[in-house]
């Protein structure tokens, strides 16, 4: 946690709404942030007194397991209290608004809303209309941003720095949040990125991006320091953007004869869950270049990071209340 | 309350008739609901008498494309509030669109919005009926009875009309009666699941877009339509660099094409969507820089037939809801005119004759109404404007009742200081409101 002690940088956000508004400097404070909750893990009373007393809302509008059960597992840590709020309904046009909501949790004294939501947006609607910190755990295609804090944690873990490294981010691009953060973590710690899928999973304007772009991963794979393989995600594809899952997976998916063309320390990484044998092959998930549950591992340092710089950043706003 | 018995005299202004080529300083005066006098100096004596030296003295304004909400959704907005609402920014008629709850698909339903806006005494109410029944694309709406009580064209805006075989059948009909056919182009199973227009920002924001193609497309095809059918097809709220082309086009061809324009589609692009404030959120989306600048030289080359507010009351309730679920839609009745005044007068796009030519006869024309100008014996429907007046823009201030206006403390130039209808000074920006 060494920087955070550096007087000429002090982190002030207390919403972490996504990457692209953040510098380089912040994005290492949290990682570096992480990196001293890391050990955690490894003690015999896994609890540090950081959130004692204070009250952590899971807002999670859509299904999740793994980053909602890493948060309610940060925060406990943490010592945190923890509610729990899941609601399935993606549209709340009538009825109780996400504002209404959040609003009636705002009245039993919350202080951190972590919220995953269909609609990209809906963290920062959140953070203009209630008081707590607000923490993005995925806003419908816009941004996954502690993901995106794990990937490169990951990465920086492995490699010791992103700085020049060439890394491949494969599949749905336009429907994933996890691209988008990745993108705008990776290449402001000096990554070079490549997006590789069909044309039809590209958003518009992606060459606006600060990205390069392939359609062919057989053609990219041999320059990659680490490929990123988005999870095809059925529910959020309309209509039918590739013919079949076996024309996709000859194209894109990554197999055990397309990692021969790798170098043999690229770092094969996966946003989780796994389609397995769709977009990655069992021995390649679980292969030697995997660090697929380590990210996972990480996550969770990660997210204990989150929530405490955010907090500390609420508690300094307070004091200057007064 | 004035009554139409009483005489006016205005005086000492700058007379903009556009539709009559008038355009000079001198008194108006007014009596029995008529123009009787126009220009020089006035002698007669009258009830009322508004000196409107260093002010523009103009026909009362039209707008071709608002949302009254009723019947339905009386909370956004009622005729009443609405027609209010034009009068405050200048408007003596507008025309309603048909996407009630129930539609206006049906003469009885047509009746009745003119009946509650007569009932309202505020600005005229004219309406455009559905061309389909309910809105749904599918059959014909009648067509026939509903301008038979007065319908002044039809559309199913809101939604375009998907089915190419059902749009030639609805013009090829509309035609008997040879009345207007409105659209609101917008191909669905391009663009039907966007919330903004289709680009970078869509695509950091994890937004999904709308194609201008979405737009040119079901405009382009139409125009081919109105080549076998002959019928009067007019363009809603056109919005892109490549509509404009087209529009182009098929009046160089001499098609009966006209369309109109938006304040939004000519002041706002996509960059203002990156903070998902909803008040930016309408359909057609706002779209680039490129595309204002097509729409303004359209409107130079004097290509755009009309200046429109697509006035889109909504709940702040519903538009504080996600960008992604919150209603399409901004509220500018108001506070239209300072906001065409910015976009086209003070940028030199447009002198006040063409801005006032857009906004009266012109549109007047469109749906072959007998206003817009104001001539001796016309019917006195005139407007009192200061050009030079400056103030802030100021949504708790609107007569209307949402305020969904981005707008909101935006300095504006030029401000309605009367509103008069058939003689009778319905709204005086002096005078508090009753």
């Amino acid at each position: 946690m060494a920087r955070l002690h550096d007087e000429t940088f002090r982190w002030w956000r207390k919403h972490l709404l996504g990457l692209r508004d953040l510098s380089r400097q912040e994005i290492e404070t949290i990682l570096d942030t992480a990196e001293g909750f890391e050990e955690f893990s490894t003690r015999s009373v896994k609890k540090a007194p950081a959130l004692r007393g204070k009250v952590v809302v899971n807002m999670f509008f859509e299904d999740s397991t793994r980053t909602r059960n890493s948060f309610t597992l940060a925060a406990n840590r943490l010592s945190a209290d923890v509610i729990e709020f899941t609601k399935t309904s993606s549209s709340v046009s009538k009825g109780e608004t996400l504002i209404d909501t959040a609003r009636n949790l705002e009245a039993m004294g919350i202080d951190i809303v972590v919220i995953r939501h269909n609609a990209g947006g809906a963290p920062k609607l959140l953070s203009r209309n209630i008081n707590a910190c607000i923490v993005n755990a995925g806003d419908g295609f816009n941004e996954h941003p502690t993901q995106a804090l794990l990937d490169t944690y990951t990465i920086r873990q492995v490699k010791g720095s992103l700085e020049g490294l060439k890394v491949g981010i494969v599949g749905d691009i336009t429907h994933s949040r996890v691209a988008r953060s990745n993108i705008w973590a990776m290449t402001k710690l000096g990554a070079e990125v490549t997006l590789i899928g069909p044309p039809t999973l590209m958003p518009a304007k992606v060459n606006e991006l600060p990205v390069k772009v392939s359609y062919s991963l057989d053609s990219v794979i041999e320059n990659l320091d680490v490929i990123n393989m988005l999870r095809i995600q059925f529910e959020r594809l309309g209509g039918n953007p590739f013919p079949s899952i076996r024309e996709y997976s000859h194209f894109f998916g990554l197999t055990v004869e397309r990692m021969r063309k790798a170098r043999p320390d690229m770092l094969v990484m996966h946003p989780g869950p796994i389609n397995r044998g769709l977009e990655i092959e069992s021995e390649v998930a679980d292969g030697p270049n995997s660090v697929i549950l380590r990210q996972v591992a990480n996550g969770l340092a990660v997210r204990m990071a989150v929530l405490f710089l955010v907090n500390q950043a609420a508690m300094e706003e307070q004091k200057y209340r007064v | 309350m004035h009554t139409s018995g009483n005489k006016i005299l205005i005086r000492n202004g700058r007379i903009l008739d556009p539709g009559n080529g008038v355009d000079r300083v001198g008194d108006l005066m007014i009596s029995d609901g008529k123009i009787v006098k126009l220009g020089g100096t006035i002698a007669t004596e009258c009830e009322i008498t508004i000196d409107a030296t260093g002010k523009l003295v103009a026909p009362g304004l039209i707008d071709l494309h608002v949302h009254f909400r009723e019947p339905g959704d009386e909370e956004e907005e009622t005729i009443a509030s609405g027609s209010a609402a034009a009068l405050a920014g200048g408007f003596t008629s507008v025309v309603c669109m048909p996407n009630t709850k129930p539609a206006i698909d049906e003469a009885t339903r047509v009746e009745y919005i003119h009946r509650m806006g007569r009932q309202a005494r505020k600005s005229f109410i004219y309406t455009m009926g559905a061309m389909t029944k309910n809105r749904e694309g599918k059959e014909l709406a009648e067509m026939g009875l509903m301008t038979a009580a007065g319908a002044v064209g039809f559309t199913d805006d809101g939604e375009g009309v998907q089915d190419t075989a059902v749009m030639l059948r609805a013009l090829k009909y509309a035609s008997m009666f040879d009345t207007l056919i409105a659209q609101h182009c917008q191909d669905n199973s391009l663009v039907g699941k966007g919330v903004m227009n289709s680009g970078y920002n869509s695509t950091v924001l994890g937004l999904p877009g709308m194609d201008p193609l979405g737009e040119e497309l079901m405009l382009w095809r139409d125009v081919q339509l109105v080549k076998k059918s002959r019928t009067r097809y007019h363009a809603q709220h056109i919005s892109t660099v490549g509509a404009v082309k087209i529009i182009s086009e098929a009046k160089a061809e001499g098609l009966p094409v006209t369309c109109e324009v938006t304040p939004h589609h000519l002041l706002l692009t996509d960059n203002s969507c990156a903070d998902y404030d909803t008040n930016f959120k309408v359909n057609p989306p706002v779209r680039t820089s490129k595309d204002i600048q097509a729409l303004k030289q359209a409107i130079k080359d004097g290509l755009v037939d009309a200046l429109a507010t697509d006035h889109a009351p909504h709940l702040k309730s519903e538009k504080e809801l996600e960008f992604l679920t919150a209603p399409f839609g901004i509220a500018s009745l108001e506070c239209a005119l300072p906001l065409y005044v910015k976009a086209l007068v003070e940028p030199g796009v447009i002198g006040w004759p063409e801005l006032i030519g857009l906004l009266t006869y012109k549109p007047a024309r469109v749906i072959r109404i007998h206003k817009g100008t104001i001539a001796e014996g016309d019917r006195a429907d005139v407007v009192v404007i200061d050009p030079n007046k400056e103030y802030v823009i100021d949504v708790t201030k609107f007569v209307s009742k949402s305020h969904n206006c981005p707008y909101d403390g935006w300095l504006a130039k030029g401000k309605v200081e009367k509103t008069i209808i058939a003689g009778e000074l319905r709204y005086n920006s002096d005078e508090p409101r009753s």
